[in-house]
């Protein structure tokens, strides 16, 4: 077992350990969050791709399997296989357009096809536009698992939550990531490589629409509501601010980051300073871009580097 | 679609020629900006709406009329985008791009979180100025004078602002500027003051565009981020080779957006970000992009 092995394990183990402490559906917004941000830090971590568009992934995946979950039968698994389908659709149609722009084009773009998204969602009867979708049911998970139990939910959430960090971990360590890292790196020369620069990215988009999307489908269960906030622009800022203050490049900051700006979020939401929120993410964005770009795990990574290596 | 009702088409029309001046206004700011820093101010929406805001505030706490705040709040806007530049992002200037304007997009945050805070985000109304109260009956509209005045001055401020970059001397080591900076450097010319300057005559152009934009929509906290989003949309149509592009495009995809209103106004508010993907599918460096 190596050491990162190690970590990982000790940390499942904590989360599993988390419900006896920490309310349920706090830390089930925390896992579907994190999964949202490392899906985002795919592309932007390893691929250097900025995008300001996933919102629209995240709000995909919730109006979907919110609707399947409300007007049709299907098992909740299904549904959420369904809008994770739909998100990775919506990313591949996406991709296809944004990766033919470059660095601050490909992030004006994304946001404007989000956008867009958004729009239409607004006017789409199924969305109940700025009502919401609301009292979605949690179903029963293969038909046999009554997720309406906040702690069984916090458990199947885990379970999602584990499969696509694997999925990430998979991506990043396979052949197929070193050459994402080739091209975040120096693009030129990935493509005098000889490979098709274009095609790795767009795959690479729609993996990570697609776990965002799955994030999306899992949220709207846990809170049992899909809304316009998931699709807002104001959202791919919030998931861009998850990851900086985790660290952009390495696979765990994101977690960090989505728990830190989570329970930064509860904790202001209840109080007076609840009216600040939005200056409040402004000023630790300006704070993490001006003097703090390789966030929590990347300043850990390198204290750990210089003193202990 | 064949009784095409004159009066209403030519509404929608004048409507889209006067979002299409803001569009313009913001647009040409963001490829100045750009020109130089290489960088996209996502303030710039915040700031359009910052220039509203003084407006009506100088209006009614001061008594500063729509006139002189017309060259007031410009002032102020650039001031606030100089020390932007100077304190913030000059610091960053040297890391990636993306990273400006991941501070750009922060401070747009602070900036409208500030004002949603201090006055909600309902509108606020700005009275349109004596002089330009009323309008003219024409053949086959009516036009009222406010109006007629955004078009004309903001096309008058897009086309100064094209000769002075173009035709003159200040524009010319601008344009240098932009093609090479160090050669610039050796020769002598205090670059980073240009690049500060532009970035505040970038602003300033927002300020100014909030002015304007005071008496024809409502002064809200959030009047800039939605504007913001469909002018990014313009600057992927257009590209950000050319300053006279970015100001057609501007204009251009203002009427598009008029004359759907009138066609088919469900599509209103995504025509333009559906032309933006047609755009990038046919012409992905935009309409009158350099880059390939």
């Amino acid at each position: 077992m190596t050491n990162n092995q190690k970590l990982n394990l000790f940390l499942l183990v904590l989360a599993l350990l988390a419900p006896s402490v920490l309310y349920p559906v706090f830390l089930a917004k925390v896992l579907c969050f994190a999964l949202f941000a490392c899906a985002f830090n795919l592309l932007l971590g390893f691929v250097g791709l900025l995008s300001f568009g996933h919102a629209a992934f995240l709000g995909t995946g919730g109006y979907i399997t919110g609707h399947l979950m409300i007007n049709s039968g299907l098992t909740p698994e299904l549904a959420i296989l369904t809008g994770t389908a739909a998100g990775a659709a919506l990313g591949a149609l996406f991709g296809k357009l944004a990766v033919k722009r470059e660095g601050i084009y490909f992030a004006m773009v994304t946001l404007a096809l989000a956008q867009l998204v958004f729009f239409i969602y607004l006017q789409a009867p199924f969305t109940n536009g700025e009502d919401g979708m609301q009292g979605v049911p949690r179903g029963e998970a293969f038909g046999l698992i009554d997720l309406s139990d906040n702690l069984t939910m916090y458990y199947f959430v885990l379970a999602i939550f584990v499969f696509g960090y694997w999925v990430i971990n998979r991506t990043v360590h396979s052949p197929f990531g070193q050459i994402l890292k080739a091209i975040r790196d120096n693009e030129d020369r990935a493509t005098s490589l000889g490979y098709d620069v274009n095609r790795y990215k767009w795959i690479a988009f729609v993996i990570s629409a697609a776990l965002a999307a799955l994030a999306g489908s899992t949220k709207t269960l846990v809170f049992q509501l899909a809304s316009l906030t998931d699709v807002h622009w104001h959202m791919s800022g919030e998931v861009i601010l998850m990851t900086l203050v985790g660290g952009v490049g390495t696979i765990f900051g994101p977690v960090i980051g989505a728990g830190f700006i989570v329970t930064m979020q509860n904790y202001l939401s209840g109080g007076e300073l609840g009216n600040y929120i939005h200056i409040i993410m402004g000023v630790v964005f300006v704070i993490c871009v001006l003097s703090f770009r390789s966030g929590i795990v990347g300043q850990l990574m390198k204290f750990k580097r210089d003193n202990f290596s | 679609m064949f009784d095409i009702n004159l009066f209403a088409l030519f509404g929608q029309l004048l409507v889209g020629l006067i979002n299409g001046s803001f569009y313009a206004l913001l647009s040409l700011g963001l490829a100045i900006i750009f020109g130089l820093l290489k960088i996209i101010n996502f303030a710039q929406g915040a700031l359009y709406m910052l220039g509203a805001f003084i407006a009506f505030l100088a209006l009614k706490y001061m008594g500063i009329n729509y006139w002189a705040a017309l060259i007031i709040v410009p002032v102020c806007v650039g001031l606030v985008g100089i020390l932007m530049e100077r304190f913030l992002i000059r610091p960053i200037a040297n890391e990636d791009h993306l990273y400006s304007l991941l501070l750009t997009f922060g401070l747009a945050l602070i900036i409208q979180g500030a004002f949603t805070h201090m006055f909600g985000s309902s509108g606020l109304s700005y009275a349109i100025p004596e002089e330009l109260k009323g309008g003219n009956r024409l053949p086959f509209m009516y036009l009222p004078n406010y109006r007629a005045w955004i078009i004309i001055a903001s096309v008058a401020v897009c086309f100064g602002t094209w000769y002075m970059i173009e035709k003159t001397k200040l524009g010319a080591y601008l344009r240098a500027g932009t093609e090479n900076p160090q050669l610039m450097q050796a020769f002598g010319i205090n670059v980073p003051l240009i690049v500060t300057l532009t970035f505040g005559f970038g602003v300033a152009l927002a300020g100014f565009a909030g002015v304007m934009a005071a008496p024809v929509y409502s002064v809200s906290p959030d009047m800039g981020s939605n504007i913001l989003i469909v002018v990014f949309a313009i600057v992927v149509i257009g590209g950000m080779g050319s300053i006279g592009g970015a100001i057609l495009t501007g204009l251009g995809m203002g009427v598009v957006e008029g004359l759907t209103k009138y066609f088919y106004p469900e599509a209103s508010t995504t025509v333009i970000f559906l032309v933006m993907v047609i755009v990038l599918l046919l012409k992905p460096a935009g309409l009158f992009g350099k880059e390939a």
